[in-house]
């Protein structure tokens, strides 16, 4: 029974190291010899949120998959806060903040269940809430401004108050590193300004955030980071080194609308410089300037 | 005829032992099934509990045939059945549902053959229909140890069990093995199947496992409420339905659903959030707000 129930998991926060993820020639073939990601590498440290940026079909969800210990790599290796997937995950210092698509909403729990599902892995085995549960629950509740809300059935909620309360159930969590899958798909730009800024708290105090997006518009905005993959990783680094026309281009192929307004249409000199326009959705990501030059201030949208 | 004699009358069934037997066992099965339908109808798993129940029917025939516990051969064909759709479903471009169609109905076939060529002491009529009344010593303490353990093992594992259907990945990240988690749900499932065969045969098996969790999930938006409401109309609907069944001389099983399923029919009118009233109560409200 003790093997199946985990139930040593007190947080060491004392003697582990800081929260890392690092792929090491990652290489996932699935059992219908699809390999989704093949010999991917980066690492990751504290105090970052690095945007995963790719097309459907990637291999984004391959990767976080792995993350998660979903699927065994064919070969190389995911190591997070330097240990292996499956010790890390004992230890509590994963939380994930899964797709809305991915959530059944008329499962029948209420809102600050869902939270405290966040501080199970604190708990004893038969999951018994203490004081300082139901203490951690208030306040991540408070934290995304939904206290007003927690005796609701979560399907009741809107799109942007859905994201917030699986946000909430990872801030009670308190793992270090979070995981969030497409967070900004369905929400208003209210709630993503209110996400973004809570993101950034959460670098300050450490932890490493690691976003899979295909909203490009907003990534230079709040992620420190860029890892860019199509299958493979085809650059990762500094947003400001890594997050380029070519790099997007390359990682997009024909996939993004490139719009592309230059010379007379711009201007009545002879002016050589133009705007490009990337985009798949309602964010669309602008370069101004020649080819390979950096990014300047987004437009709106 | 007096109040006295129609008292008494009404007392007879707790007279006879087998009656008495009947509706404890019912009870505690109803109850345990109840319990595992809070996970199974959420998960869109329903009808697995009905491919169960009917494919373990050739290993109970031939444990009869043999002479060896009916749990026994019931473990070896869920395992059988589990292992066969498995196959069939990574080797053909066949739908899970098809797979599981022809699965259960090729097992149950042959448990059917097997009882009828080699008659035994347990009947076609019998696993079919189940007969609680007639149950046997030996397997009522085969019923009480099943239900008895999974009882056990569902209120240590209920919490672990909700996140694990809730949000496998969120399962995992709190470190919970939910392979393990899941693999000793069906377990326990095919289990009380077999318990449940028992006292109301493999047709009926299905409601024993679907129905009291789907009248409690109109009832309630609280998980831990759901099981409690859901274990509670399994019990009493169990026992009350074999007590029915000595006064109509009718199949417990069918009495027993019988009585399920109208309280499910009540639930699904007359639930104060989620019932087919409330809601028009409320379109109502909501178009008068428009029009006024």
């Amino acid at each position: 029974m003790t093997a199946l129930t985990q139930i040593a998991r007190a947080p060491e926060r004392t003697t582990t190291p800081g929260a890392s993820i690092s792929l090491h020639h990652l290489t996932v073939t699935y059992p219908n010899g699809f390999t989704a990601v093949r010999d991917a590498s980066f690492e990751l440290d504290p105090g970052t949120i690095c945007a995963l940026v790719g097309v459907n079909g990637s291999g984004k969800s391959t990767i976080f998959k792995s993350i998660m210990g979903f699927v065994q790599p064919s070969s190389g290796e995911v190591k997070l806060c330097g240990l292996p997937v499956e010790d890390a995950l004992k230890k509590n210092v994963v939380a994930y903040v899964p797709q809305s698509e991915d959530v059944d909403w008329n499962f029948p729990v209420l809102v600050e269940t869902v939270v405290m599902m966040g501080r199970y892995g604190h708990m004893n085995f038969l999951r018994m809430p203490s004081r300082a549960d139901r203490y951690k629950v208030d306040e991540a509740l408070e934290r995304v401004g939904m206290s007003a809300y927690r005796k609701r059935q979560i399907g009741e909620l809107s799109g942007g108050q859905k994201k917030r309360i699986f946000l909430a159930r990872s801030l009670a969590q308190e793992g270090r590193i979070i995981l969030l899958d497409e967070p900004f798909t369905g929400i208003d730009v209210k709630t993503e300004t209110a996400i973004v800024g809570l993101l950034r708290e959460l670098r300050a105090a450490g932890h490493l955030i690691l976003v899979s997006t295909h909203n490009l518009g907003s990534v230079p905005e709040f992620c420190d980071q860029v890892v860019l993959i199509n299958r493979t990783v085809l650059a990762a680094g500094p947003t400001a080194e890594v997050f380029t026309q070519g790099n997007l281009e390359r990682a997009f192929g024909g996939v993004l609308r490139n719009f592309q307004l230059g010379g007379p249409a711009l201007h009545q000199d002879d002016d050589a410089r133009r705007i490009t326009v990337l985009t798949d959705d309602e964010r669309p990501l602008v370069f101004y300037g020649d080819g390979d030059s950096q990014r300047s201030d987004k437009s709106g949208a | 005829m007096s109040e006295g004699v129609l008292l008494s009358e009404l007392l007879v069934p707790f007279s006879y032992g087998y009656m008495l037997k009947a509706m404890w066992v019912s009870a505690l099965v109803g109850g345990v099934c109840a319990f595992l339908s809070a996970y199974l109808m959420l998960k869109g798993w329903s009808l697995m509990g009905d491919a169960l129940a009917h494919s373990i029917v050739p290993g109970v025939a031939a444990a009869y045939i043999f002479g060896a516990p009916f749990a026994v051969g019931a473990f070896f064909t869920g395992i059988l059945a589990a292992a066969g759709m498995q196959f069939v479903k990574l080797n053909s471009r066949l739908r899970e549902d098809a797979v599981i169609g022809l699965v259960f109905t090729t097992l149950f076939a042959l448990g059917l053959l097997m009882a009828s060529i080699w008659p035994t002491s347990v009947s076609v009529q019998t696993i079919v229909l189940g007969n609680i009344l007639a149950i046997s010593d030996e397997d009522v303490v085969q019923v009480a140890i099943i239900s008895a353990v999974s009882l056990f093992v569902m209120l240590l594992l209920w919490k672990d069990l909700m996140v694990t259907f809730f949000d496998e990945s969120h399962a995992r990240s709190i470190g919970l093995n939910t392979r393990a988690l899941k693999v000793v749900f069906f377990t326990l499932l095919s289990a009380c199947t077999v318990a449940a065969l028992q006292t109301v045969g493999a047709c009926l098996v299905i409601a024993m496992v679907v129905t009291p969790g789907a009248t409690a999930y109109l009832l309630t938006d609280r998980f831990g409420r759901l099981i409690v409401i859901s274990v509670a109309l399994g019990v009493v609907t169990s026992f009350v339905g074999a007590y029915i069944s000595y006064f109509l001389d009718g199949a417990t099983g069918g009495v027993i659903v019988t009585l399920q399923t109208l309280l499910f029919l009540v639930a699904f009118y007359f639930a104060p959030k989620h019932g087919v009233i409330a809601a028009r109560r409320r379109q109502r409200v909501a178009t008068d707000e428009v029009t006024t």
